[in-house]
């Protein structure tokens, strides 16, 4: 009926007009019908006013300093290893222990760089070797005095048979062991010690990363030997001469091949 | 997505997550979770060409996991002020606390499109993919968003606060 007919505007163009997501030329058009629309005109006044008074509201947040648990949250999420451990160890070497225990723990662990080059298994038990054996009352999670059920409860949690070696012959009695978090599942830990009270770890993990033959390496006063055979990465640590960890590494090989 | 986009976004998600829920803790809950759960999948950030929508989209995900949850209620009782980041006169600091309280009236699904549309000036479509809806139910929901959010504004008889709308 009528002779000029109104440009159609749709609810949903009147929006994207507010919002800018119109062509250029659609654009246009609905500026010009909306002259005729008072109605109209005012929403996308009192719409465009919304999105203002929401910016004013909640723009200052994008400057508010990022509290430090959301930076953590947003931060590459480091292997355990390279995380609390490593801070505590930190502080422990500023602290009694080195010094009260005759440890190398700056010999120890400042090393993290050449122990890295390693491969991640020795310095994962480089770090779980120095985090656990200063422990005077728990050293470990079962102690040996319940073995049998130390050796149920890891190889459960591995998912494969685990054994204790037996060293005494080499001077080390079994003390226990526990479980530690591995990079992407449990990693197990035996702990030894000899009549001076000097402790030796053997470090196990199915995570061990490239293969490998015996390895050595040295840092600091801590030796650590490691391979990979199977499935299973293994590490001895101990701040003991290379000869006796020698000997020991070769005495867990041979009893762990020998199951 | 790379660790460092992942940062770059997370003054961007603590804005719209600050909006959406009612109190600083609350949000920044809801960002930590969101780069929980983003740094639990980067197994798939190699896929993601659409970064800001991917995580938009996981924060959209908890959000309404957390509101679905029945919650303990908790109050910031001192945090509102401090809030408003801004300087105001003693008149807009009134009308802003008051679009925050007529916001928190309006349904959830209406107010996350229209923080999308606002703060984020996210296209329709990306919203309408972010949110897993249609995007003619972007539209409706924004159109009756709008239109409630104006009528709260409005239907106050107080002309300090009605200058927000006009």
């Amino acid at each position: 009926m009528n002779p000029t007919p109104p440009t159609p505007l749709t609810e949903a163009e009147l929006h994207a007009f507010v919002d800018g997501q119109l062509t250029p030329e659609r654009t246009r058009e609905v500026e010009a019908a909306l002259a005729t629309r008072p109605d109209e005109a005012q929403r996308v006044a009192a719409y465009r006013e919304q999105k203002r008074a929401l910016r004013e509201l909640f723009d200052p947040v994008l400057t508010e300093p990022i509290p430090a648990r959301l930076l953590g949250a947003a931060r590459p999420h480091a292997p355990w290893y390279a995380r609390r451990w490593v801070a505590g160890i930190a502080i422990a070497t500023t602290a009694a222990l080195s010094g009260a225990l005759g440890w190398g723990l700056h010999g120890a662990l400042r090393p993290a760089d050449r122990l890295a080059a390693s491969g991640g298994l020795a310095q994962r038990a480089a770090i779980a070797h120095a985090v656990y054996t200063p422990e005077q009352r728990r050293p470990v999670e079962v102690d040996a005095a319940h073995e049998e059920q130390l050796v149920t409860w890891l190889s459960r949690r591995m998912g494969a048979p685990m054994k204790a070696p037996r060293l005494q012959t080499l001077g080390y009695a079994l003390e226990g062991g526990r479980l530690l978090p591995g990079g992407s599942g449990p990693v197990a830990q035996f702990m030894y010690r000899d009549d001076a009270g000097r402790r030796l770890t053997l470090y196990v993990s199915d995570e061990p990363g490239e293969k490998t033959a015996f390895r050595f390496v040295r840092e600091g006063t801590l030796n650590v030997f490691y391979w990979v055979d199977g499935r299973f990465g293994y590490a001895i640590a101990a701040e003991a001469e290379r000869e006796t960890l020698n000997r020991v590494s070769a005495e867990v090989y041979r009893q762990l091949a020998a199951k | 997505m790379t660790p460092e986009e992942l940062l770059g976004w997370v003054p961007r998600l603590r804005r719209y997550a600050r909006a959406l829920a009612h109190n600083r803790a609350d949000a920044d809950d809801l960002v930590q979770d969101t780069l929980e759960r983003a740094w639990a999948k980067s197994a798939l950030w190699r896929g993601v060409t659409d970064a800001r929508g991917w995580l938009f989209g996981v924060m959209h995900n908890l959000h309404v996991d957390g509101v679905r949850k029945p919650r303990l209620a908790t109050q910031m009782l001192d945090d509102d002020t401090p809030e408003v980041g801004i300087a105001p006169t003693q008149g807009e600091r009134l009308a802003v606390l008051d679009l925050q309280a007529a916001l928190d009236q309006l349904p959830i699904e209406q107010r996350q499109v229209l923080l999308l549309v606002a703060l984020e000036e996210m296209p329709y479509a990306e919203i309408a993919a972010t949110l897993g809806i249609p995007i003619g139910t972007v539209m409706s929901r924004l159109s009756r968003g709008r239109e409630r959010l104006r009528a709260l504004m409005d239907g106050r008889p107080d002309p300090v606060r009605l200058k927000v709308v006009k």
